[in-house]
């Protein structure tokens, strides 16, 4: 019938409906915050389970051990007589740095019988200073796979590498024996015949404190000069955590035909004791925590219904007022979840509140991801709108002559 | 289609009936034709269980008929959907209720609000059209109360005031002066009068024969049956 396409559909503004939310709940303001209690203790024990296990398990591992659990290093295998058989190739940061959870990768190798090192600004013939001192050939990315740190001048970078431009970088302990104190006056050194310039101090290595007292030379300038051919081992920082996981992809990376010619070291100590720690921490409390999450949308769902059974008579007016069943259903889904909202908000505030209070009882340094506190509202709304959604379809389906006579 | 000449029918019922399907079944409407003129003051009477609630929710669209026709405003209103009846809830019926129907912590200006809402009106305007109705019913003075603060008669008025809000086709009343007494049932039964005079349709269901007595046409409705009640003219 044409008449029929005259009529307009109902609407509820998006607006209105807001306002209607903020008075439904605003109406009995002591009771939505008593219903808020579940879904706040449930997501701020998650919350402080989460967090303090991370800073509890952060605080086992100690700059020592977070060295060891960071680093993986790779190796070639050697047969028998000692005449290795798996190839390292030089660029390795090309193929590991892409690899998630490495932060930094290099190569190494000794230079063998590299010949005595002695500076040529000492003059005197009869002590030239010159000492006898590891030389290793290094990839540009060594220094950030040790750790290491320069003080003065600059590491490698690829164009050294390219020209195999003669250039060295020295530690600080080396430096010291030498005298060489400053870089402006363009120091060099001999490595037995060999001049190379000095570009470069390192005063710390963490990884590997013997860099403090060698000479590090580019990989192509000890090829040509000292027919250095391959690396002799691979360093890699990863991320605490992804030590088993790149210790599986690596050689796979430097050696994709023949992966299992290399040796893989990777930490396993500390990371077995932090699940440790972590494990007893975490079970009961995320238990707890969830078990208090369900306790929380039951409460949620209860007093919901109980709210629908006393608006039953509001239900029915709204009705004659022209709601449909899923305005009705929707305000009701509305204020639910915004009481699970309301609960993640003010869980999440408690639950960091908790992580910093311990912490700083302990003398911790609290750790927590921050993607967490910012998880537990809509997390808490979820819950509401789960709970909400049995009372909501009741509410939906009264009848309006029913609803309007209504109990109340 | 108008038997006084008043103006085109608001409301008009051909052969409907509302059965129940319970067992056995109970016919509470049965093949009733009814019309009501724009401007038209009906009351229906009958005694309890007579159908006349029955009746009046299917006016409102509260309630589907089992067969018949009813057409509002000339629209046949039986073939709509569910949303579009509610939207010619929202847009064109006015409801009083005998239990007022207030939301109690809401104040006498944010319930008369209500009208309006479920038809997408601004909230703005909805404010100006409320503060409009509470100015008609006198109420004005009590814009900020809450239904609690208010008598009897001011929480009805502000039920009639919600109704206005509507600017409904007819306003619909459901026994508006069963929870009062006479003397306010009198100030609410004078301010239906005024309203009729600015010329609102009103249909009113009452088993009080004094109420019914000040609309100008009242019908019967007995068993489901419906009557057309014949003194019309002598008791106003």
């Amino acid at each position: 019938m044409s008449s029929g396409l005259a009529i307009a559909r109902s609407r509820f503004r998006l607006a209105d409906a807001f306002d209607e939310l903020l008075a439904g709940i605003f109406a009995r303001p002591t009771r939505s915050l008593l219903t808020t209690l579940g879904t706040v203790l449930g997501l701020a024990s998650l919350i402080v389970t989460v967090g303090l296990s991370r800073t509890a398990g952060s605080q086992i591992i100690d700059q020592f051990n977070e060295l060891q659990a960071s680093q993986v290093m790779v190796t070639a295998r050697s047969s028998g007589r000692d005449e290795a058989v798996g190839r390292l190739p030089w660029a390795v940061e090309a193929r590991l740095d892409r690899l998630n959870g490495v932060v930094a990768s290099g190569a190494v190798a000794d230079v063998p019988n590299p010949g005595r090192v002695r500076t040529v600004s000492v003059v005197d013939p009869t002590d030239d200073h010159a000492v006898t001192v590891p030389v290793v050939a290094a990839s540009s990315g060594v220094l950030a796979a040790v750790r290491g740190h320069v003080a003065a001048g600059r590491w490698f970078d690829e164009g050294h590498v390219q020209r195999a431009d003669r250039v060295a970088v020295i530690g600080v302990n080396l430096a010291q024996d030498l005298g060489i104190r400053r870089l402006d006056v363009q120091p060099g050194l001999y490595i037995g015949e060999h001049f190379f310039s000095v570009i470069g101090i390192v005063d710390e290595a963490l990884r590997d404190r013997g860099f403090l007292g060698s000479v590090m030379i580019t990989s192509t300038a000890a090829e040509q000069v000292f027919d250095v051919r391959r690396p002799e081992r691979v360093v890699i920082e990863v991320e605490l955590g992804a030590g088993e996981v790149i210790a599986a992809q690596a050689p796979v990376a430097l050696s994709p035909s023949a992966p299992e010619t290399l040796a893989v070291v990777a930490p396993n100590m500390p990371q077995a004791a932090r699940d440790r720690v972590a494990g007893e921490v975490n079970s009961l409390f995320v238990l707890l925590g969830l078990v208090s999450l369900v306790v929380g949308a039951i409460g949620i769902a209860n007093v919901t219904l109980v709210t629908v059974i006393e608006r039953t008579r509001e239900i029915g007016l709204r009705r004659a007022l022209g709601a449909r069943q899923r305005h009705i259903a929707g305000q009701f889904l509305g204020e639910s979840a915004a009481i699970g909202l309301i609960g993640g908000i003010v869980g999440a505030s408690v639950g960091v509140i908790i992580v910093v209070v311990v912490s700083a009882a302990k003398g911790w340094t609290p750790v927590l991801d921050p993607w967490m506190p910012f998880l537990a509202p809509p997390a808490g709304a979820l819950v509401g709108l789960l709970a909400g959604a049995y009372p909501a379809v009741r509410a939906a389906r009264l009848e309006p002559v029913e609803a309007l006579r209504g109990q109340s | 289609m108008s038997e006084n000449g008043r103006g085109p029918s608001v409301i008009s019922l051909r052969k409907v009936s509302r059965v129940f399907d319970t067992t056995p079944p109970v016919a509470a409407v049965r093949d009733v034709d009814l019309e009501i003129a724009a401007g038209e003051y009906v009351a229906i009477v009958g005694p309890s269980g007579s159908g006349k609630s029955t009746l009046l929710n299917l006016l409102g669209l509260l309630d589907r008929p089992t067969s018949g026709t009813y057409l509002l405003d000339g629209h046949d209103v039986g073939r709509l959907s569910d949303a579009q009846r509610a939207g010619v809830r929202a847009e064109r019926l006015g409801f009083v209720f005998q239990a007022f129907h207030l939301i109690g912590h809401r104040s006498a200006l944010e319930n008369v609000m209500f009208g309006g809402m479920y038809r997408g009106v601004r909230r703005n305007e909805r404010r100006d059209r409320a503060l409009a109705a509470l100015d008609r019913v006198g109420l004005s003075h009590r814009a900020g109360f809450r239904p609690d603060r208010l008598s009897g008669g001011e929480q009805q008025r502000v039920a009639v005031a919600r109704a206005l809000a509507v600017r409904p086709s007819i306003l619909l009343c459901d026994e508006p002066t069963g929870n009062l007494d006479s003397v306010t049932t009198d100030s609410i039964m004078s301010l239906l009068d005024g309203l009729v005079a600015d010329g609102l349709t009103i249909c009113l269901i009452t088993h009080d024969p004094g109420v019914a007595a000040r609309a100008q046409r009242r019908v019967r409705i007995i068993d489901g049956w419906l009557t057309e009640v014949a003194d019309e003219v002598a008791v106003r």
